[in-house]
């Protein structure tokens, strides 16, 4: 059964709280700064995206040629690369309903 | 004008350590380059070149000095900006293969990124350090930094972390550029130069009568000395130049050989031997005196000495002067094809001023010749201001004496201007300079040439009858005289009427010599004749004498022989004889 584009989308909207994120924190080293915003992402994923989210996180020292790849500039951020649209949260993740919309777990 | 730039690159050796450029030009204007291991500023605004000059600073130091650089390009992906330098030659996928430079293209796009909290550039910091270490970088240039403001709004972040950068920079001891574009009343829209401020360099980008220019300013080169004034420079298939700066130097060697300007006549009167090598000569005059056809003769001369000449005109095609040439009876087509010979013709306002300087150095370097003609200076005019020209003609002369090349420029004077003032102000650069005039006497307009100038040499100060014949160009004496200067039929009619009365003269002197003749001649025969008579007459009277002498003493005989017959006394007789008183 082939779907139509609006189909799909109702689909989509149903199923949203059902998505799974697929997420990536690039901190460098472990000052103070990455391990608060560590901690502030996992508590945050533990409590909105409990059983259907994906944490990485990557050390840029560790990893430089990560850095690049991932088009990092700041430290620390956080890649939302699923779903789409792609988003940037940078710096300590202490505004949480800044990370909260931009995850569109609340409106 | 660039010629008041007196600061050179003698430096102590306790001075600033530089980086070379590679850049034509800039190394010298800069005293021998950027500042080594330290951040240089370079902004201008938008399409002024800052991107170019910064990868040339990485293309040239990679090729040229064997220093890897970094290229951080928040503007440009990798791919573009390979693609934009291709045009200029730069081939940097091949250098990115050869680890002799890095791209890496940073992107930032606002509207994706939440700002979540306190954070830091050090993922920027990670990358550079790793693009920098990947090649062992010793040049990284950062193009256009301030796309980072756009894309970070906590701007107190913002500042610190460029404030770390260029410390950061500093300690790993690279040399960078950092580009940024020009603001309102500052020289940057951002003001990156409080951060950057070892060496500010500043481009700028101007149209001026639909004549576009570049210019390169230093502003700040803290701890060296460099020049001050604005250098325009280019950007053609060569990449950037910052050409010519030889007008920093008044160091010319002056050559004792002299080369025939290819009129007998005209070398006679420079002190007998023509111009000196590697001197200016300006040929000024109005229109149709004869500018080209003298140039000509020149271009001949020196292609005869075996020898290159280089043509630039701007006024008639290559195939419109060979024909004209031929009309006066030289024929320089041989030349061309010798290769001895080579004509630039390109209309004066195809190009900037700037642009025009380039090409005529390209063509220099390229077909290395002895002489340079430039028909007319004057068409600079119409491409730039008095001021530009006269700069610009003061660099042209100013390479071409640095290479001892023999310029031969001519200058096209508007009638009714003052003939001793060229228009782009630069006699004072000449070394030889011969005007053009006409000479307007009775209905008639000839040409005259006199030697204004000619430095280092004895030369005429005579006005010479300028002749476009069929075996070119010839001076005549003009005529000197009681009527004053004539040229012209009024010459010919005066060096006739000059020759009749000769002809008349000796004729007549003729004529009084046979008079004398025969004056001479009748009095000899008047002399002859009276001496003839008095011959006569003295024999006459000597017959006569002769006669008289007898008759007396026929008298006295026949006085005695009366006597005796009467044989008188002698006593009574008068005058007795001897023989009567014995």
């Amino acid at each position: 059964m082939r779907q139509t584009t609006t189909e799909s989308f109702e689909k989509r909207v149903a199923n949203h709280s059902q998505e799974r994120y697929v997420l990536c924190l690039y901190v460098a080293g472990l000052t103070p700064r990455s391990t608060l915003a560590i901690e502030r992402i996992r508590a945050i994923c533990e409590r909105y995206l409990s059983g259907r989210y994906e944490l990485t996180v990557i050390d840029l020292y560790l990893q430089p040629e990560m850095a690049r790849l991932a088009q990092i500039v700041v430290a620390p951020t956080l890649v939302k690369q699923s779903p789409s649209p792609k988003r940037l949260f940078i710096g300590d993740m202490t505004d949480e309903t800044r990370i909260l919309q931009g995850l569109q777990i609340v409106s | 004008m660039t010629k008041t730039v007196t600061k050179q690159k003698a430096s102590p050796p306790t001075s600033l350590p530089k980086c070379k450029t590679g850049i034509p030009g800039l190394d010298e204007i800069t005293g021998g380059g950027l500042p080594k291991g330290r951040p240089t500023l370079v902004c201008g605004g938008a399409g002024c070149g800052k991107t170019l000059m910064g990868i040339e600073f990485l293309v040239r130091g990679a090729m040229l000095h064997n220093e890897p650089g970094v290229f951080l390009a928040f503007e440009e992906t990798a791919e573009e900006l390979a693609q934009n330098v291709r045009s200029l030659g730069f081939d940097l996928d091949e250098l990115i293969e050869k680890k002799k430079l890095a791209v890496d293209y940073i992107y930032i796009e606002r509207s994706e990124i939440e700002e979540t909290g306190e954070y830091d550039l050090e993922g920027l910091f990670i990358r550079l350090g790793h693009a920098i270490d990947s090649i062992g970088a010793k040049r990284v240039v950062l193009d256009t930094l301030e796309t980072l403001f756009s894309g970070l709004s906590n701007l107190a972040i913002l500042r610190s972390e460029l404030r770390r950068l260029f410390r950061w920079l500093k300690e790993k001891g690279v040399t960078s550029v950092i580009t940024a574009e020009r603001g309102e009343g500052s020289l940057t829209r951002h003001g990156l130069e409080e951060y950057v401020s070892d060496c500010v360099l500043l481009l700028d980008h101007r149209v001026e009568g639909q004549i576009s220019t570049r210019r390169l300013r230093v502003v700040k080169y803290r701890g060296s000395a460099h020049a001050t004034n604005e250098f325009p420079f280019l950007i053609d298939e060569g990449g950037v130049s910052v050409l010519p700066i030889t007008s920093l130097q008044l160091q010319h060697k002056a050559s004792i050989e002299r080369v025939s300007s290819g009129v007998p006549a005209l070398d006679a009167m420079l002190g007998g031997h023509g111009f000196f090598r590697g001197s200016s000569v300006l040929v000024s005059g109005t229109a149709g005196v004869g500018k080209t056809s003298l140039s000509c003769h020149a271009a001949d001369a020196c292609c005869q000495r075996n020898e290159r000449c280089l043509y630039i005109a701007f006024e008639e095609s290559e195939a419109q002067l060979l024909r004209n040439m031929r009309s006066i009876g030289l024929d320089l087509e041989p030349w061309v094809k010798k290769g001895l010979l080579r004509f630039q013709v390109a209309r004066p306002t195809m190009n900037g001023l700037e642009m025009h300087l380039a090409s005529i150095h390209k063509q220099v370097e390229a077909f290395q010749p002895h002489l340079v003609i430039v028909d007319p200076i004057t068409s600079f005019l119409s491409t730039g201001t008095d001021t530009e020209a006269s700069s610009m003609m003061v660099r042209l002369v100013d390479y071409l004496k640095s290479h001892q090349i023999t310029a031969l420029l001519t200058n096209l004077n508007h009638a009714g201007s003052v003939l001793e003032q060229t228009s782009v102000t630069i006699s004072s650069l000449i070394d030889t300079w011969l005007l053009l005039r006409d000479i307007e006497l009775n209905g008639e307009r000839n040409r005259g040439l006199y030697i204004l100038k000619s430095r280092g040499m004895a030369h005429s100060n005579q006005i010479r009858e300028f002749l476009l014949t069929e075996n070119g160009v010839q001076l005549t004496e003009v005529y000197l005289g009681p009527e004053g200067v004539l040229t012209g039929s009024a010459r010919l009619s005066q060096e006739a009427k000059e020759k009749a009365t000769a002809v008349q003269r000796s004729l007549e002197i003729e004529s009084k010599r046979g008079e004398l003749a025969r004056r001479q001649q009748a009095l000899e025969a008047q002399i002859a004749v009276l001496q003839l008579q008095f011959q006569t007459d003295k024999e006459e009277m000597e017959r006569d004498i002769a006669s008289e002498q007898a008759y007396l003493e026929k008298l006295e005989q026949s006085r005695h022989e009366m006597a005796r017959s009467r044989k008188a006394d002698s006593n009574g007789l008068p005058a007795p004889t001897k023989k009567g008183r014995k």
